[in-house]
């Protein structure tokens, strides 16, 4: 799986008459673990879609190094809200593989494995809109990383998640971005967005606001917002 | 008093209490029937069955692709569609009979086929009446998981066709709901399948147009034997559809 850089020019959602995102020129390199940062609403649901090309954009243009089906083929997207197939667990952690008409036989050890790896391995023949909350986002991230994406995003992996389950979670995603994978991910938890983030993107109202090395912006910070942002004051 | 009373009042009670009488004989002769599995009672069944279940076959063939169809694409005439779907869902089965009948008739366009007063018949004017409404019961389920998959079946990548696999599947309960709600329509139909069937014994003679033919001769004993078994297959049905929309509910496979 060859990386993935990505370049939005000019990109803008509009819906219902209102701009939601943008205008946005972007650029997002091969390697890293990018976190979307903003206050609710400010557009990083929408930002991570229009990436994924699952949002129809209103303007501008997305361009992956790679042809867009190539480039779409190697991503996965964990959303807000998992969703989950009324099949079993262990049927959900097969389907991205059976859709690729992958043999039985190394879909069955690759759903060992990732249920191991969050933790699910004991509930495998429950069935998936049963689990709780926060197993959900487990399956939900394991289903999205047995395909081994290239670029993986993650809207708010560990929103419904304990301190524990939390570090395990962490372990997973640090373990793919070493052996490879390029994650952009949404949160709300600062402290994890500092343990996890290589670089930093902030949005406000619909506008990227600054980005930059997690290092400069987390230390330094370049406009008051951000700065006001990170201190937990309400910036709006 | 009674005894004061006019002769046509006597009359008038002694014909109740033979009609009473009438039924239960009626009664009796009918677990006889099925007892001892009657010739034509069998025979009657066994051609009700063959009737719907065909129809059914047909029905779901075309409503639950149409169906699934209406619930993931976005095309123009979608709505229009949809609400044809509803309105044929209430067409009274009688009228959908004279239809069919008009066109099957010898005179009719598809007359020189000579389906009029068979089986065939039957089926097609059963499959009319029951297609709307599996179409219906589909695309209404699907229209909500579809929703609910939307997202990550898009983000995965899909292809049209492991869409509407995906879907069929996880909803097959609800599609299953939607088929026995139809079968539970067809079998129990009377009006469209005389019109088309003409009741013709050892024929076109099925369960309903049986009973409605033997309740009126007076031989209740071959038309209760016959809604007996209409009764028991229309419970198992419902019982089926219960049980079925239960587990959906529960969310277990
Ligand atoms: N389909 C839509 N129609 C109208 N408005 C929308 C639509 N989708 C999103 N919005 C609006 O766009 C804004 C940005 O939404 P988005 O989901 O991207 O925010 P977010 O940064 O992910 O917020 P949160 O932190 O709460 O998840 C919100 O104000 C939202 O109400
Ligand atoms: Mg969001």
């Amino acid at each position: 799986m060859p990386p993935l850089s990505v370049s939005l020019r000019n990109v803008s959602v509009k819906r219902r008459g209102k701009t939601i995102l943008g205008p946005i020129d972007m650029d997002l390199g091969e390697a890293g673990f990018t976190v979307v940062l903003g206050p609710n609403g400010a557009g990083k649901t929408t930002l991570l879609k229009v990436l994924h090309g699952v949002e129809r954009v209103s303007g501008g243009t997305v361009q992956w190094s790679r042809p867009a089906d190539q480039a779409q083929q190697a991503q996965a997207y964990v959303f807000q809200r998992p969703i989950m197939l009324r099949r079993s667990v262990r049927n959900n952690l097969a389907y991205p593989l059976q859709l690729l008409g992958t043999p039985k036989v190394p879909i069955a050890q690759q759903v060992a494995i990732w249920a191991g790896r969050v933790g699910l391995a004991d509930v495998l023949d429950q069935p998936a809109p049963r689990l709780s909350g926060g197993e959900k986002q487990k399956l939900a991230l394991a289903r999205a990383l047995i395909r081994q994406p290239s670029v993986l995003f993650l809207d708010e992996p560990c929103a419904n998640l304990d301190g524990r389950s939390t570090r395990e979670i962490e372990a997973v995603l640090r373990a793919a971005h070493h052996s490879g994978t390029r994650i952009i991910m949404t949160t709300h938890d600062l402290g994890q967005a500092r343990r996890l983030g290589s670089d930093v993107v902030f949005l406000l109202n619909g506008g990227l606001h600054e980005q930059g090395a997690a290092a400069q912006v987390f230390d330094a910070p370049a406009k008051a917002e951000t700065r006001a942002f990170l201190d937990g004051d309400i910036v709006d | 008093m009674r005894l004061s009373g006019s002769t046509i009042d006597v009359d008038g009670a002694r014909g109740q209490f033979s009609e009473m009488n009438d039924i239960w004989a009626g009664m009796l002769a009918a677990f006889q029937l099925i007892w001892s599995l009657d010739a034509d009672l069998v025979e009657i069944t066994l051609r009700s069955l063959q009737v719907s279940l065909s129809a059914l076959v047909i029905a779901s063939a075309i409503a639950l692709p149409l169906g699934t169809w209406l619930a993931i694409r976005r095309f123009r005439f979608r709505r229009a569609t949809i609400a044809t779907l509803n309105a044929l869902m209430g067409l009274p089965p009688v009228v959908v009979g004279l239809i069919v009948y008009l066109l099957l008739s010898r005179s009719g366009p598809f007359g020189v086929l000579g389906l009029l007063f068979t089986p065939a018949a039957m089926i097609i004017a059963q499959v009319i009446i029951i297609t709307p409404l599996i179409a219906s019961i589909t695309h209404q389920a699907m229209r909500e998981l579809w929703a609910e998959y939307h997202d990550l079946l898009i983000s995965l990548n899909t292809t049209q066709r492991q869409r509407i696999a995906t879907l069929i599947w996880d909803g097959r309960r609800a599609l299953l709901t939607g088929a026995l709600a139809g079968f539970g329509r067809a079998i129990g139909e009377v009006g469209a399948i005389m019109i088309v069937g003409g009741n013709i014994d050892h024929a076109t003679r099925v369960l309903t147009t049986a009973i409605a033919l033997e309740t009126g001769k007076g031989d209740f004993a071959l038309a209760l034997g016959l809604g007996f078994i209409l009764i028991a297959l229309a419970l198992m049905v419902n019982f089926a559809i219960h049980t079925l929309s239960r587990t959906e509910r529960h969310g277990t496979w």
